[in-house]
């Protein structure tokens, strides 16, 4: 009697704690629900079919995946943004880096000097592109006159169609100040002992570098990598506002070298109001971000040591 | 590295000192050097003293200098602006883009409308992500596991696949052109500040709150009086971050606000750009105005965003 007393009390308890626990929770489920689940499965479903903002959608099977796979435009702005992936990424992790590496030095002055590096990726998007729409002018701009200080070429960045893309990467590597923080802790968490035991067998810096720090970060690494993947796949702002035009709202800069993917869905969705098309392109970016965060992922037990933590 | 040269040829081997974390780039420690007359080995630690300085200064520079020209081309007559080559410092200092960025854009109209969603948001995040993350780490409910893991799949989802059909949303509810789709969103929670102060409140200890269970506290009782003041810093944290991220924001002003009534400063630069693109001194003008306020919000919270993003680095 005692007994079944209890396990009413104790089921009494769990359902108390369940009602509570939702409760409390209530708020993201139901942004879940209405901004994440629902737009997920009305996604899918539009991007099979011809919709229009005006009339109901029509249902037209796998049309919109052909047609991408027809249409030059996307293959151009696909492979813009693997190029910014494939050079982007790697400048990333290395300017990050040497950054954390350098403000972690003993010099007075340092949290200072943290903030003005990190200042950028706080900046509105807009200040970025329009200052550095400036900075990138081909007559007035600092960037060339520095260049032609130093007796480098000058490229005409802004209307060149074989440099738009570089100077797109340009501006997103002036907004490391993320990753770098994020290095910076990791450098703090390396264990002090193993740089003195080191130093004591007498391993010079570079050996320090390769065999101490590089393994003990490497996590963080692999973090770094996933993170600045899935940005640069879905880059969006910067190549919009360094490619706008004042009279055409759907530039992608000369040559199109700037048009990303994600400024060729805006395209797509709010300039052509082709919904359908969008939505197509919507669900290959997220299997293109997948497979390449899948290769990142196992590529990178070769590389990623899980040490003492 | 200039400075840095003269003593380290002078001490071309210097003597080990105390080595940071750091080091390996720049360091150039050798512990089997003979040791050196005091003097020469305060030379050459001057030397790497200088090493390291003008390194920081380098990356300072190149992070910092795009800041500079932004300021001063602000202060620049418009003879000295479009003079080729391009001069530093302005030949004379004049007001007069801050005076054209004002009288050609209703600067403070968009900076109203602007702080007024920038607290909204505020406020809606700071109303629902601690609500969840509590749910998430104190209370030991059937399912909160399963929904962390929820929680944190849906950041690895692109935006790109919601964008579409939460328009559509907003569309069929005639929201399109209102602040709704750029303030309800917050109320329903965040997941990388639900995730952030979760991961601060685990760390509580348990004991506080179980001791006012006992005295018969209701659990919102408990949240309200026990949890939000314990979870002060977690909190400070995330609002600099939703801040800053509504401050910054331009894509969904861009997609949802067409009526220049309602703009925001990021859509105002936008279509005052469209408009007097040429215009770089009032641009410059403008953009320094806009840029300050994020400024002093991250100056005053630098504590709080450090620590966040470590937090993200370390999941």
């Amino acid at each position: 009697m005692a007994r079944r007393d209890l396990m009413a009390r104790r089921s009494r308890t769990q359902r108390r704690q369940l009602l509570w626990g939702l409760a409390f929770a209530a708020p993201w489920l139901i942004g879940f629900a209405v901004f994440i689940a629902w737009p997920i499965i009305a996604s899918a479903y539009y991007s099979l079919t011809n919709f229009n903002l005006f009339q109901s959608p029509q249902f037209v099977g796998t049309a919109n995946y052909r047609a991408m796979a027809a249409d030059p435009v996307f293959w151009k702005s696909l492979q813009n943004t693997l190029y910014l992936t494939a050079v982007g990424v790697p400048l990333t992790l290395l300017l990050s880096l040497g950054c954390a590496l350098v403000l972690n030095l003993p010099v007075r002055g340092q949290p200072l000097y943290r903030a003005l590096v990190y200042l950028p990726t706080i900046v509105p998007v807009v200040v970025t592109g329009y200052l550095w729409r400036w900075l990138l002018n081909v007559q007035y701009g600092y960037v060339d006159r520095i260049l032609a200080l130093m007796h480098l070429p000058q490229p005409d960045w802004l209307e060149n169609p074989s440099w738009g893309t570089q100077a797109v990467l340009l501006v997103t590597l002036w907004t490391v100040g993320g990753p770098t923080i994020i290095y910076l802790a990791a450098l703090k968490n390396v264990p002090r002992e193993l740089y003195e035991a080191a130093r004591v067998d007498g391993a010079g810096a570079v050996a320090r570098f390769r065999h101490i720090t590089w393994p003990t970060i490497s996590p963080v690494t692999l973090f770094q990598v996933v993170v600045s993947v899935i940005a640069y796949l879905q880059i969006f702002t910067q190549p919009y506002l360094l490619a706008q035009d004042h009279l055409n709202s759907s530039s992608g800069g000369p040559g199109n070298s700037m048009l990303s993917y994600s400024m060729y869905l805006f395209q797509n969705a709010f300039v052509y109001l082709k919904m359908g098309y969008a939505s197509a392109m919507a669900w290959v970016l997220f299997v293109v971000t997948m497979a390449v965060t899948a290769v990142v992922l196992v590529t990178s037990r070769r590389w990623v040591h899980y040490g003492s933590r | 590295m200039a400075p840095a040269k003269p003593a380290a040829q002078i001490q071309p081997r210097p003597d080990s000192e105390p080595v940071t974390a750091a080091e390996p780039i720049t360091g150039q420690a050798d512990h089997a050097a003979p040791r050196r007359k005091p003097a020469l080995r305060h030379l050459g630690q001057a030397g790497r003293a200088g090493t390291r300085i003008a390194a920081v200064v380098v990356v300072v520079a190149g992070f910092a200098f795009p800041f500079a020209i932004m300021v001063t081309t602000s202060f620049k007559t418009t003879g000295d602006i479009f003079h080729a080559p391009p001069r530093f410092w302005p030949t004379s200092w004049t007001l007069a883009s801050f005076q054209a960025a004002f009288s050609q854009m209703p600067f403070w109209h968009y900076l109203g409308n602007t702080v007024l969603l920038c607290l909204l948001n505020v406020i809606g995040t700071l109303v629902a992500c601690p609500l969840v993350a509590y749910s998430l780490a104190k209370l030991g409910w059937r399912g909160r596991g399963p929904l962390l893991v929820l929680v944190l799949a849906t950041m690895m989802l692109p935006p790109q696949v919601t964008l579409i059909p939460i328009y559509l949303i907003w569309n069929g509810l005639h929201a399109v052109n209102t602040y709704w789709p750029l303030v309800v969103p917050a109320f329903c929670g965040t997941p990388f500040l639900i995730f952030m102060i979760r991961q601060f409140l685990i760390s509580l200890p348990d004991e506080l709150i179980e001791a006012a269970r006992i005295d018969g506290a209701s659990e919102l009782r408990i949240y309200l009086k026990v949890v939000l003041p314990l979870a002060r810093p977690a909190l400070a944290t995330a609002a600099v971050f939703q801040f800053v991220w509504t401050w910054t924001d331009f894509l969904n002003p861009l997609i949802y606000l067409n009526d220049p009534g309602k703009y925001t400063l990021s859509i105002g630069l936008y279509n005052f750009f469209s408009e007097h693109g040429v215009a770089w001194g009032p641009l410059m003008a403008a953009c320094v105005l806009f840029t300050i306020p994020a400024f002093v919000i991250f100056l005053a919270g630098q504590r709080y965003f450090v620590e966040g993003i470590a937090t993200r680095g370390f999941k």
